[in-house]
């Protein structure tokens, strides 16, 4: 409750919200302790005096009737039937919702199928009908809202009761013996409740709309009885002449609601921000890049990533996800990246071609040079010249990387024609070609076809014949294998080795998965918690690992060709984004650990034919 | 797909009689003798009685609920006693006027919600960001009928831009720019809740797609980034977007009543209000019904495009 408040203060349009409907109740709840002069006392002969008057301070109506008392007995009374509108149908509907919710079965039919032939009605005719038959009157007209809002209600809670319901608490809480109506009671209500009072708090603003709506028309309040909406339904006739009688009330109701409104948008999100989808924060196009200096390239290699630092910021913290990474690929190799989940391997990946999502990712320093080029100063549109037409991705995921509702055809037209003045003719008959490269035997067919028409493995050959389509000089293959299984997975494997030995690409080629990796890469890279811990020619590191965290590696891959049956885990787990660690970030899983290793930072040192950051090496 | 459609059209058929069942039930509750309503106080029991046979009402109420309905598929929906003609001409005659105006407003919150949606996600945070958030609030906590007297009391009295009411001018009117000018304010007043709660759910249903692996595709395959809201984000989000335009077409319907009232457009929902004032309850019925089937089946095309839009509800 306390963290409930401090949330909804810290929303400073909520805060002003609730500021503002405070002094309203505020002020009806002493509205009869203010000595006002009667709402409803007739002096024709003081018709429409101009506000700011001595006597009158808002003036007089068409009757000679003193605005200001009639506007504060209006908003209390208008307060009061908008929120007893609101609690009433909150009240029927919620319960309603937890019943057909919790027992289900015929009783559940009847009543959502009501309850969906009420909404079919759009509500204001529903009302109306209501308010026809009940007759108009200020009650009728509650009613009236508060029935066409009990289907939302309803729906709401039900909602959530059948996801309560089919859980496992609940499944729990049945089998310690607890009966129906006790589950009811202290499971299922108190889980309910935060629905019941969001959908209350983002509907009684909507609900005194509402009823001022039916008082205007001339179905709520009847005379000489008043509310804000009667007010405006009077002030309509002499509007030209007279605006204040009409401006005065309207203005009044649209305060009441805005303020309600802000108010309840913070109640939402502070009790449910899921719901709340309006706070995610879109990515920019391109990584944020801030950083002190940028260093110079030293090699003739295509692609060199020097001292490369990203960080991501959580809740005005920074992190660094990744830091100090350095290292080039040639023109025709492939390098690989290997290391646990977390372990930097995907930021790095992204961070070359600034795919980094910012916020929150940043790239805090370092520098990447393709050829001549330093990429993370160039600007969003020559980046984007680059990005798939001389660096292109593979994603893990081929399902979720594929655009669902466009065709296959579609997407990879599109990629060739991002990148050239091509007819859409031509651009599909390369498709065609491409397709036939990543061997899909039926190209035509699969060109019409969407995503989810076809399986895993052609989604990831589809992927490939996309990133090849520019004829780039180097694929970013983020673990373009994990999400397959091992025949398809080496098949995949097999048309980007061919690929990159025809064509000369280079490939950085990112995986968790050792065996894949001495398969396809010649160098290596082991990165942990974020730092590259050894980094050299593939099968030399595989052969003989220098890093405990490289061996510990290796013990936990099967090797099903020696033999080695016996799999070692590696005890502990990786640390965590926020942790601090000085020294060797792995010391708390090693065996080999000292008391020197957790004292000073550990730089990464040339040794012999590798480059390793460990001081006491296996 | 054509079977789809056919079966999206059959599952509404339950929704359609559920319909007339909550209005005929609605219209039964109302207390008192329709025979003794109409031959007035003095009428003979004898009288009556010959009426009620008449009117059927001396047969069970679910054999009444049948001949109605009966009727009502041939297009009888009663006769209106205040206009003294037949229910389904008055509703004819005025249904024009209210699809004039509540189709333009259901185009202009459409349109200009889907457009301030996209900019408000596009420049998330920006200055623009906030006006269309300023407006969308205002927009949704407005009373419409309060908006449109003051676009009267400025644009019409003040300016003098557009005429204060009706549908067509009183002297020499009747062409179309005449219409489009009585149109511009009502449509305006109208759209504005809509469009508040149209582009609220653009904006959020956006900034989701905008997190999705496949947007990171398409950057990391170089598409400029308009193309990347324009065409990738925007058509996974139009699919969220579609039904809750369907549930707007409800609001606007709904909203039409006020508008008509405050602009005095000859449509449906004046008529409603001027019925229930005079207990015309035939009137009423006739047109709650009427515009209730045509919400429904205006949802039942919003479904159909949505298949259009979506291949995916295709499988299996």
């Amino acid at each position: 409750m306390i963290n409930f408040i401090s949330k909804l203060g810290r929303n400073k349009l909520a805060l002003f919200g609730a500021i503002v409907i405070l002094l309203i109740v505020i002020l009806s709840i002493i509205t009869p302790v203010l000595n006002l002069v009667n709402p409803n006392e007739v002096n024709t002969a003081n018709r429409f005096i101009k506000p700011f008057n001595e006597t009158h301070w808002l003036g007089t109506d068409h009757l000679g009737r003193d605005v200001l008392s009639r506007l504060l007995w209006g908003t209390q009374l208008s307060l009061v039937v908008g929120f007893l509108a609101a609690l009433f149908a909150a009240v029927i509907g919620s319960l309603l919702g937890i019943i057909a919710g919790s027992l289900g079965g015929r009783l559940d039919n009847i009543i959502m199928r009501t309850i969906d032939v009420l909404m079919s009605f759009p509500y204001v005719l529903l009302a109306l009908a209501i308010v026809a038959v009940l007759g108009p009157s200020l009650m009728n007209a509650l009613i009236a809202v508060a029935i066409v809002n009990i289907p939302f209600f309803a729906r709401n809670v039900r909602g959530v009761t059948i996801t309560l319901t089919n859980s496992d608490f609940i499944n729990a809480s049945r089998l310690s013996g607890r009966s129906q109506t006790e589950i009811l009671f202290f499971e299922i209500f108190p889980n309910v409740t935060p629905v019941i009072v969001v959908s209350f708090s983002t509907t009684v603003g909507w609900m005194i709309l509402e009823t001022a709506g039916l008082s205007f028309l001339g179905l709520g309040s009847q005379p000489p009885q008043s509310d804000l909406g009667s007010m405006l339904g009077d002030g309509r006739s002499s509007l030209i002449i007279h605006p204040h009688t009409s401006l005065i009330p309207g203005i009044m109701i649209f305060i009441i609601v805005m303020g309600i409104n802000l108010l309840g948008d913070g109640i939402r999100d502070a009790l449910d921000p899921r719901l709340n989808q309006g706070s995610l924060t879109r990515s920019k196009p391109m990584t944020d890049v801030a950083r002190v200096k940028i260093p110079t390239k030293r090699s003739n290699a295509l692609l060199e990533v020097n001292s490369l630092e990203t960080k991501f910021k959580l809740n005005k913290n920074e992190f660094k996800a990744i830091e100090n990474i350095t290292f080039q690929i040639d023109k025709g190799e492939c390098l690989a990246i290997v290391g646990e989940s977390g372990s930097g391997k995907s930021v790095t990946a992204l961070s070359i071609a600034s795919l980094i999502s910012s916020p929150p990712g940043m790239i805090s320093n370092g520098s990447v040079w393709y050829k001549d080029e330093e990429l993370l100063g160039l600007t969003y549109n020559k980046m984007r010249q680059l990005r798939g037409k001389k660096i292109s991705y593979i994603f893990q995921d081929p399902l979720t990387s594929l655009h669902p509702l466009k065709t296959i055809g579609h997407q990879l037209i599109e990629t060739i024609r991002t990148h050239g003045n091509l007819r859409t003719k031509d651009a599909s008959r390369i498709s065609v070609g491409l397709l036939e490269e990543v061997r899909i035997s039926n190209p035509n067919l699969v060109m019409g076809s969407f995503p989810h028409q076809i399986s895993g493995g052609m989604r990831q050959r589809i992927i490939i014949a996309m990133a090849l389509s520019n004829n780039p000089d180097l694929i970013i293959a983020d673990e373009p294998t994990t999400a397959l299984d091992v025949t398809v997975q080496a098949q995949i494997l097999k048309i980007l080795e061919n690929l990159r030995k025809e064509r000369g690409l280079s490939v950085l080629f990112i995986s968790h998965d050792l065996n894949v990796v001495s398969q396809i890469s010649k160098k290596i890279i082991v990165m942990y918690a974020g730092e590259i811990v050894e980094y050299g020619d593939t099968d030399k590191i595989l052969n003989k690992p220098l890093h405990p965290y490289t061996k510990a590696l290796l013990n936990c891959s099967p090797d099903l060709n020696s033999k080695k049956l016996l799999i070692s885990p590696i005890p502990g787990n990786p640390p965590l984004i926020t942790e601090q660690i000085i020294g060797c970030k792995f010391a708390k899983r090693c065996s080999k650990k000292t008391s020197s290793c957790l004292e000073k930072i550990i730089l990464i040192k040339k040794i012999n034919d590798r480059q390793l950051r460990c001081i006491n090496p296996v | 797909m054509l079977s789809y459609i056919l079966k999206r059209i059959f599952s509404a058929i339950p929704v359609l009689l559920g319909v007339t069942l909550i209005v005929y039930f609605i219209i039964s509750l109302i207390p008192g003798d329709p025979a003794t309503a109409i031959l007035g106080s003095f009428a003979t029991p004898e009288n009556v009685k010959i009426l009620n046979s008449q009117l059927g009402l001396d047969k069970p109420i679910w054999q009444r609920y049948f001949i109605w309905l009966y009727n009502i598929l041939q297009g009888d929906f009663g006769r209106s006693f205040s206009l003294n003609r037949p229910v389904i001409d008055e509703i004819l005659e005025r249904f024009n006027a209210t699809i004039i105006l509540s189709g333009t407003s259901f185009v202009i919150c459409s349109i200009l919600g889907i457009l301030f949606g996209i900019l408000s996600a596009a420049y998330q945070y920006s200055f623009i960001d906030k006006l269309i958030t300023f407006i969308v609030l205002v927009g949704i906590s407005i009373p419409s009928f309060f908006l449109g007297m003051m676009l009267i009391l400025y644009f019409a009295v003040s300016v003098r831009w557009f005429p204060v009411s009706g549908m067509y001018s009183l002297y020499g009117g009747g062409g179309l720019w005449d219409l489009i000018n009585h149109l511009v304010m009502p449509s305006i007043t109208l759209s504005l809740v809509a469009l508040g709660v149209i582009a609220r759910l653009v904006r959020s249903s956006m900034l989701e797609v905008l997190r999705l692996d496949y947007i990171k595709t398409a950057r990391a395959k170089g598409v400029k980034e308009t193309r990347v809201i324009l065409s990738h984000a925007l058509r996974s989000a139009i699919i969220t977007i579609l039904p809750i335009l369907g549930l707007q077409a409800g609001f606007v319907l709904s909203g039409s009543v006020y508008i008509e009232i405050v602009f005095q457009w000859p449509g449906i929902g004046r008529m409603l209000v001027d019925a229930i004032l005079t207990r015309d309850i035939m009137l009423v019925q006739g047109g709650v019904l009427f515009i209730a089937l045509c919400y429904v089946l205006f949802n039942i095309l919003v479904d159909i495009l949505q298949l259009w839009l979506d291949p995916r509800l295709l499988r299996k």
